[in-house]
Order: C-alpha cells, then sequence, then structure tokens
C-alpha cells in the first residue's frame, strides 16, 4: 500500500520506546477474515507500526468498505 | 414481515403500470412515450413505438376513434392529446430504416385467415412474422375489408395501399373472391370443415357481412361465442375477431359500430392464441391487461396547468413540426412517484419502490460477489413519508427494516453502518448515563420521567427544569429513569441488543411500582408504541400543555413547526404543542409537510450515519422549506437544522430558555459534548437531588486534551470522541508505546478500545495536558495475528 503514502514524508517518525527510526517492512493488516501483507512503517525491534493519516482514510477505507459489501 | 409480504409491498407499487392512455388503447399505443419523443423533436423514435403497436400506421392515425382520448389526464386541463395527429406527423416527419420486416424462420404448419380486413390483415401480419405460413382468403377482390369504404379524404387511397404491401413483403398468400358461410354442396362439408381438414388453425375476421357461420356455436345474442381471453370460438382451432364478434344474427340490419383499433387489438389477441396453439402451450398463462383496461397508474394534477393544443384539430388535421412538438409537450406525462417526489434519499438513487424492493431481495440472495445495495437499505430513515403519501401504502421503510433484520440474520451487515450510533446507545445505557430513580423521598412512583438520551446531550438543563415542572405538578410522585429507549439498535434490526435494553429497563420499571412512562423524546415515544405495549405512556408535551403556566413570550415574527418525523402519527401532540406555542403568544405558519406528511431531518434510521451525501439532501430540502424560525420538539431535528445554520429552536427554548439569549442561533451540540452533558447532568441529579455520587471514573478520564477549534471540527467529523482520544493518550502514556517524530516532537500513537482503532497526534503541556494536532480511525486490523 506504499503507492497511497509517501514514506519520505513520514522519514522523522521514530519509536518512542526503542528510539529506532521506522523502516519499510511487510505487516498483516486485515478486515473481516481477509488478509493482505502490505509495506508500512515499523518498529524493528518492537514491531510498533505506523499507519498514516492518507493510508486510514484513503485506500484503507475504501478496501473496509468493500469488504463490508462483499 | 416475510418474504412474502415484502413481494406483496412490490406488488403494490404503481409506477410501472401504463398510463391512462395506452391501458384504454386496446391495441396499447405508447402515447406517453411518442409524445415524450415527438416533444424532444425524435420523430422517428415516435414512429418506431408507434409500428411496434400498430402494424398498419398509416391507416390506423387516419380513422382511429382514439379511446386514449378518453382517458387522458390532460382532459380536463385544456382538452387530450391530440393522438392520432401526432401519430400522422410521427409517419410524416419520421423514417424508418429502410430494411426488411423481420421474421423469425419460416415453420411448417399453416393458419388460413378467413377475410381481409383490418383484424384478418393484422393476424396474417402477426403470424406469418412468427414464421407461420398464412393464407387469406378474401370474398372481395382486393384486400381492405371496411377500410374501402372510409371517405378518400379522410384515409387517402395510396396511404392505404402503401399500408397493405406489408402483406405482400411477408409473402403472404392472398386467394380473393373466395366466400365462406354456408354448407357445401353434393354432400360435401362445409367450406369451414374443408378448411379445418388443409389448415392447422383458422382465424375467422369475416366483417360485418358473414351473419351465417356453420359449425360454430352462437351466443345468446347471436353472435360468435367465443373466449373472451383467447377469441377461442367452439371449435379448437378456429379463432375469430374484428367486427365479426360485434354482428348478431338476431340484428342482421343493426349499423355495426367500427373501430379500426379495435380491430387491430382482437387480431393481435387472436394472434397470440393461435400461435400458441400451434405451439401447443398455454393459450390463457400469463394474459393479464389485454384490450382496454383501466390502469391502477396514479398521477397527482393538482400541480397541472391547463393548456389547449394550439391548432384546433380533427381526423384530418395535418401538424407542421413546430405544431406537433408543441402538442406533444402537453402531455403530462403520466407517472406516479408520489414518494420520490418528497424523499430525496428515494430521488437520489433514482428509482421508485418497485425496482428498489426487486433490488433489496436481489442484494438480500447475493451469496457470493458485491452486495450494492446495502448502502441504500441502511440509508433510509425509516420516517413512514413514503407509506402517508403513496396511493397504495407502500412504505420502504419497513421495507429496509425488514432488509437490515435478514442482513443482520445474514451475518452480513456491514459492520461499520450501525455501530458508531450502537455505542452511543451503549454509553447511554452505561454507568455514566442510566439511572432510574422514585422521587427524593419516595419508595416508588405514580409516573416516572424519561427524557431520553438526546436532550439530556444537548440541553441537561431543561431535563432537570422539566422534571421539576413535573413534579411540582405530580405532587412529586415522579421518578427519573435516564438511559436510551434502545432506537439505534431497533434502526440496526439488533433484535438481540433492542432485547438486553429493553430487559433492563423492564427491571428498572419493576422496581418503581410500574409508573406510567412520561416521555418528552418522540423517537422514545415511538419506540415505547411499538416495542412496550404493557407499558403505559404519557407524552411530556400533552402533561405540559395539561398543566403548564404559560407566559407570553417575545415573539419578533412568526414561527413555522417542524414536527419529528416519529410523532407521524401522534396528532395529540402535533395539536399539544400548537397549543403551548399559541399560549405563548407565538404565530404559527406550517410548513407545506407536517404533521403526518412531516418529513425527517435526516436522524431517524441513522440515514446521517449511512450516508451523508443524502442526508445532506434531506437536512437541506427541509430547512429550505420557510424563511422563518423553526421550532421543534425533537434535540436532534434541532441540532441537525442547526449544523446547518437554519435558525432553529427547541420548543423548551421558549418554556424554559433564556429569553434575551438568541438561542434560534446557538451551534449545535457535538457527539462528544452530549456524552459529556449526559454523564454531567447525571452526577448533578444524584448529588442534588438523591445525595449521591458517581461511580469511579476511569484511569482515561484524566487525560486532559486541549482541541484547537480546526481540530475539533476534524474529529467530530470524522466521528472520533473525546473518550477515544484520552484513551489513546492514556495508553500511549502508560506504556510508552509510541512513535516521536524527531523535528517537530509531536508523538502519534494509537489504541483500540472497540473495533475501531485510533490515533492521535500529540505533544504534551507543560501544565499536564495534552494538545491534539490531528485524529483518525480506521477499521482494518494490523500487525502480527491481524489475519486471524
Amino acid at each position: 500500500m506504499t503507492e497511497y503514502f509517501d514514506p519520505a514524508k513520514y522519514e522523522g517518525w521514530v519509536c518512542a520506546d526503542c528510539n529506532i527510526p521506522l523502516q519499510l517492512s511487510k505487516v498483516d493488516v486485515s478486515y473481516l477474515g481477509n488478509s493482505f501483507p502490505v509495506d508500512l512503517l515499523k518498529c524493528p525491534n518492537c514491531g510498533l507500526v505506523l499507519i498514516p493519516e492518507e493510508l486510514a482514510l484513503g485506500k484503507m477505507a475504501e478496501v473496509e468498505k468493500a469488504l463490508e459489501d462483499k | 414481515m416475510d418474504q412474502k409480504q415484502l413481494r406483496e409491498q412490490e406488488n403494490r407499487c404503481i409506477q410501472e403500470q401504463a398510463p391512462a392512455c395506452t391501458a384504454a388503447c386496446p391495441a396499447h399505443v405508447d402515447a406517453r412515450g411518442m409524445a415524450a419523443e415527438i416533444a424532444k423533436g425524435d420523430f422517428t423514435a415516435a414512429l418506431k413505438l408507434y409500428r411496434k403497436a400498430v402494424p398498419f400506421p398509416g391507416i390506423i392515425s387516419r380513422i382511429c376513434d382514439q379511446p386514449c382520448k378518453t382517458a387522458c389526464s390532460r382532459k380536463d386541463f385544456g382538452g387530450s392529446i391530440e393522438m392520432a395527429a401526432l401519430e400522422r406527423a410521427a409517419l410524416e416527419f419520421g423514417a424508418l430504416a429502410d430494411e426488411p420486416v423481420k421474421r423469425l424462420p419460416k415453420k411448417s404448419k399453416t393458419v388460413a385467415v378467413i377475410g381481409g380486413g383490418i383484424s384478418g390483415l393484422t393476424v396474417a401480419h402477426d403470424l406469418a412474422r412468427k414464421g407461420w405460413g398464412v393464407v387469406i382468403f378474401e370474398a372481395g377482390d382486393r384486400l381492405g375489408g371496411g377500410l374501402w369504404k372510409s371517405p378518400p379524404d379522410l384515409l387517402p387511397r395510396d396511404v392505404l395501399v402503401n399500408d397493405l404491401k406489408i402483406i405482400e413483403e411477408l409473402e403472404i398468400e392472398v386467394r380473393l373472391n373466395m366466400s365462406v358461410g354456408g354448407s357445401g354442396a353434393n354432400g360435401h362439408g362445409t367450406f369451414l370443415g374443408r378448411l379445418s381438414e388443409e389448415f392447422d388453425a383458422i382465424f375467422l375476421g369475416v366483417g360485418p357481412h358473414s351473419s351465417e357461420i356453420p359449425d360454430l356455436q352462437m351466443n345468446d345474442n347471436g353472435q360468435i361465442a367465443i373466449d373472451p381471453l383467447t377469441f377461442q370460438t367452439s371449435n379448437e382451432k378456429v379463432f375469430a375477431g374484428g367486427d365479426v364478434l360485434r354482428v348478431s344474427t338476431l340484428h342482421p340490419n343493426r349499423e355495426l359500430k367500427h373501430s379500426a383499433i379495435l380491430s387491430i387489438s382482437d387480431g393481435r389477441r387472436a394472434a397470440v392464441s393461435i400461435d400458441r396453439y400451434l405451439q401447443k402451450v398455454s393459450l390463457t398463462a400469463s394474459r393479464v391487461n389485454e384490450g382496454s383496461y383501466e390502469t391502477k397508474l396514479y398521477t397527482n394534477t393538482s400541480q397541472t396547468i391547463s393548456q389547449t393544443p394550439l391548432l384546433e384539430t380533427d381526423l384530418s388535421t395535418r401538424y407542421n413540426i413546430e405544431v406537433a412538438e408543441t402538442e406533444a409537450a402537453r402531455c403530462i406525462q403520466c407517472e406516479c412517484l408520489e414518494c420520490v417526489k418528497v424523499c430525496p434519499y428515494l430521488e437520489h438513487y433514482k428509482g421508485y419502490p418497485k425496482k428498489y424492493i426487486r433490488e433489496t431481495y436481489n442484494n438480500l440472495a447475493i451469496v457470493m460477489g458485491t452486495r450494492h445495495s446495502n448502502q441504500f437499505i441502511n440509508t433510509c430513515a425509516l420516517c413512514g413519508l413514503c407509506a402517508e403519501v403513496c396511493p397504495t401504502d407502500v412504505n420502504m421503510g419497513e421495507v429496509c427494516h425488514e432488509a437490515r433484520s435478514t442482513m443482520v440474520d445474514q451475518k452480513r451487515m456491514p459492520p461499520s453502518a450501525h455501530d458508531f450510533a450502537l455505542r452511543d446507545m451503549a454509553f447511554s445505557n452505561g454507568e455514566k448515563f442510566a439511572l432510574a430513580h422514585s422521587a427524593p423521598g419516595l419508595d416508588s412512583a405514580s409516573y416516572v420521567f424519561f427524557p431520553g438520551c438526546q436532550l439530556s446531550g444537548s440541553s441537561p438543563e431543561y431535563v432537570e427544569k422539566s422534571y421539576s415542572f413535573l413534579r411540582e405538578t405530580f405532587n412529586n410522585d415522579v421518578g427519573l429513569m435516564l438511559r436510551c429507549c434502545g432506537a439505534p439498535a431497533d434502526w440496526a434490526a439488533r433484535k438481540d441488543l433492542f432485547a438486553q435494553s429493553q430487559a433492563e429497563f423492564y427491571a428498572e420499571h419493576e422496581k418503581l411500582g410500574k409508573p406510567k412512562v412520561i416521555l418528552s423524546c418522540s423517537s422514545c415515544y415511538q419506540m415505547f408504541q411499538k416495542h412496550y405495549p404493557d407499558v403505559e405512556i404519557v407524552s411530556f408535551w400533552d402533561v405540559m400543555n395539561e398543566h403548564g403556566k404559560f407566559t407570553k413570550k417575545e415573539f419578533a415574527a412568526p414561527i413555522t413547526i417542524h414536527d419529528p418525523c416519529s410523532t407521524r402519527y401522534e396528532s395529540h401532540i402535533h395539536d399539544s404543542i400548537r397549543d403551548i406555542i399559541t399560549k405563548m403568544g407565538g404565530e404559527i405558519q406550517e410548513l407545506p409537510l407536517s404533521r403526518e406528511k412531516t418529513e425527517c431531518c435526516s436522524f431517524g434510521g441513522v440515514m446521517w450515519l449511512a450516508n451523508r451525501p443524502v442526508a445532506e439532501k434531506m437536512v437541506q430540502r427541509r430547512i429550505s422549506e420557510s424563511e422563518l424560525d423553526y421550532v421543534t420538539y425533537c434535540a436532534m431535528c434541532r441540532d441537525f437544522f442547526a449544523r446547518k445554520g437554519k435558525r432553529t429552536l427547541h420548543i423548551f427554548d421558549y418554556i424554559f430558555g433564556e429569553e434575551k439569549s438568541d438561542l434560534a442561533a446557538a451551534p449545535a451540540v457535538g457527539f462528544s459534548q452530549r456524552h459529556e452533558n449526559r454523564a454531567r447532568l447525571k452526577e448533578k441529579l444524584l448529588r442534588d437531588l438523591w445525595s449521591e455520587t458517581m461511580p469511579d471514573s476511569g484511569a482515561f478520564e484524566s487525560i486532559r486534551l486541549v482541541l484547537p477549534e480546526d481540530v475539533e471540527k476534524q474529529v467530530e467529523d470524522r466521528l472520533i470522541l473525546v473518550e477515544d482520544m484520552q484513551k489513546v493518550i492514556e495508553y500511549a502514556e502508560r506504556t510508552g508505546k509510541r512513535m516521536l517524530n524527531n523535528s517537530t516532537k509531536h508523538f502519534l500513537a494509537y489504541f483500540k478500545p472497540n473495533s475501531v482503532t485510533y490515533w492521535v497526534e500529540y505533544t504534551k503541556n507543560d501544565d499536564g495536558s495534552f494538545l491534539v494536532y490531528k485524529a483518525y480511525s480506521h477499521r482494518m486490523e494490523v500487525g502480527i495475528g491481524a489475519s486471524k
């Protein structure tokens, strides 16, 4: 889903707990029993994941709606 | 309501019924469609429609007796549409493609058509196009029968001859000078008998001359006896139609009233029977509305303005293009759409109930694939205005509610559709708001006031004041019950959640000694009517009207009343509200749609959650119906109108409000504030009236938020509550699970307190409060195990 947000825009974010920059990696996102591996910014140490606002309100909302009507 | 009743609702919608003109025309010419095409200048499209119903258009357009005109809805508004003149214009200015007549492949069976008049020619035409072999037997020396008796200036002979060319094109064999009737000589059978052996079926369209047809039974009037549905005679392979049906052996000289269009219709209907007879299928199955009939279509002409044709018109009048277009534009274009005209929701989806109900079934039947009507089903406000204005009482609210119920049973209700409203209900029935007490100092109650959750959310001070008024009125013997009536669960068709809420109510009601319930919210009133038949209820407004002491108020101008849609059939409440306003000195100007015809503000059925663009149209329509200040008696109607900038008062603003402040312009109360107001109301009432304290707060409630105005608007719009954001920050601060932006020093954290994950970007202020920059949410789950 990196095409739905710009990872460069989130370069300044670090995991506050681990003090490590977030890195793009494959993360499972799922809804109503459907799962998709997507590239998201994630703390390589503790696994904290960042969902950008434009992804949550854009593609994710769209997929949620589509899956709810399936 | 079950599937059968849904079907029954679908069948009751009359929008697809034929217009009066088409129903009255025995050949069912689509006069409405033709007029629409001509009005926009498309004479060719009109001609196609005409040709479809009438095989001999030139002839009929010149001699038709136009039964459509007696049925036309325009009749009393300047005169019926001059249909035959428009038909002639279609022939003159339209053009059919120069291509051979379409016909099915030739079949082996053959039909004898006796009589070359218009009914026989129609039968021959229709059956030849179906591929059957056809032979016409005509007593005279040319085809056309009685048509040749029409005055030539009315029916020019070239028109007649030209229209009949199609018989030749269809390769129909014509045997002229062949008279039928009488018995065969020299021991031969009758002519009919002999044809029966040679042909597979026979059509008798012998016109007014043959009064003696042997071998066939006659009826009591001396006419050939036929089955009125199939045109079949007493001989199963012989069918009859046209003028022969209208001559009588008992009155051979009685002048025959000839109707060419009726003969066409007879011919068409007989041809259908003969075709079915030859195919050996049922002659009678699915044969409805053949010939002239009265349509069930309702057309509202209350706004129709009288308009006469440009030209005085008879069967010899010729229109030019402009006159024809003007005449066609006079057509009312009959249709019902009474419900669609008053409901922006039904209008939005560009259909009408019959179509919508069909789509709804189809939607519910989908096993694999996308259910495109889910949003349609969840958008309905369930307000019942459609049924109120419908000539046949079709209620889309009942249909959509039933469909929601099926979706819940099928586990196919989109989880997001009603979630927010159901969580609001859970809040109101939780410890922050729910309360049931007899009056201070009493152990039981004769009455209990049930103000509902939304008035408590919008104007908690009015709940306090109205509760005081009730205790004064009923000698203090009024308890108080704060909770939700269950409307969100009913609208979501969540029977389980409704039953749970209902059980909680009954338990508390029992403890109070089963008092009469005084309801100020119209949605609560509706829910109690529907789901609590054994509980005695009273409208607060009826009590107020009877016992209230009203003082004259300052009314700068007349006001108008918006009745909440849930009061639709509670005329006693409508009356009480109007009485109260009048007693306070208000002058009322009614909206065009009020009382039983009132409209929904878009809160009903959770339309506002399911479909914001439609909800917007709904509320805009309502607030633009009058320039005057609106007065209503539902907290949600008031806030929904106020949110869109319409000056609106709750009637409590007059009764209990500060007279000096401009309450009509007061802003709507946001969702977070509604929770806050409910909780504070409970806390205050507990403390002031019963000397009790609220249960302990959750840890998250100590998180103090600072929301800049734009953020406050953003979270309201995104349905994110203060308590959701408090939970995110409390979790992040407690666990350290948060992200930090090194340049802005903002934190970003998330938490999933329910089915939704909330995100908050924030910084901590020196005073310990948290400044919020943005908040957003999603329902998808993230991370390890998300797929489980």
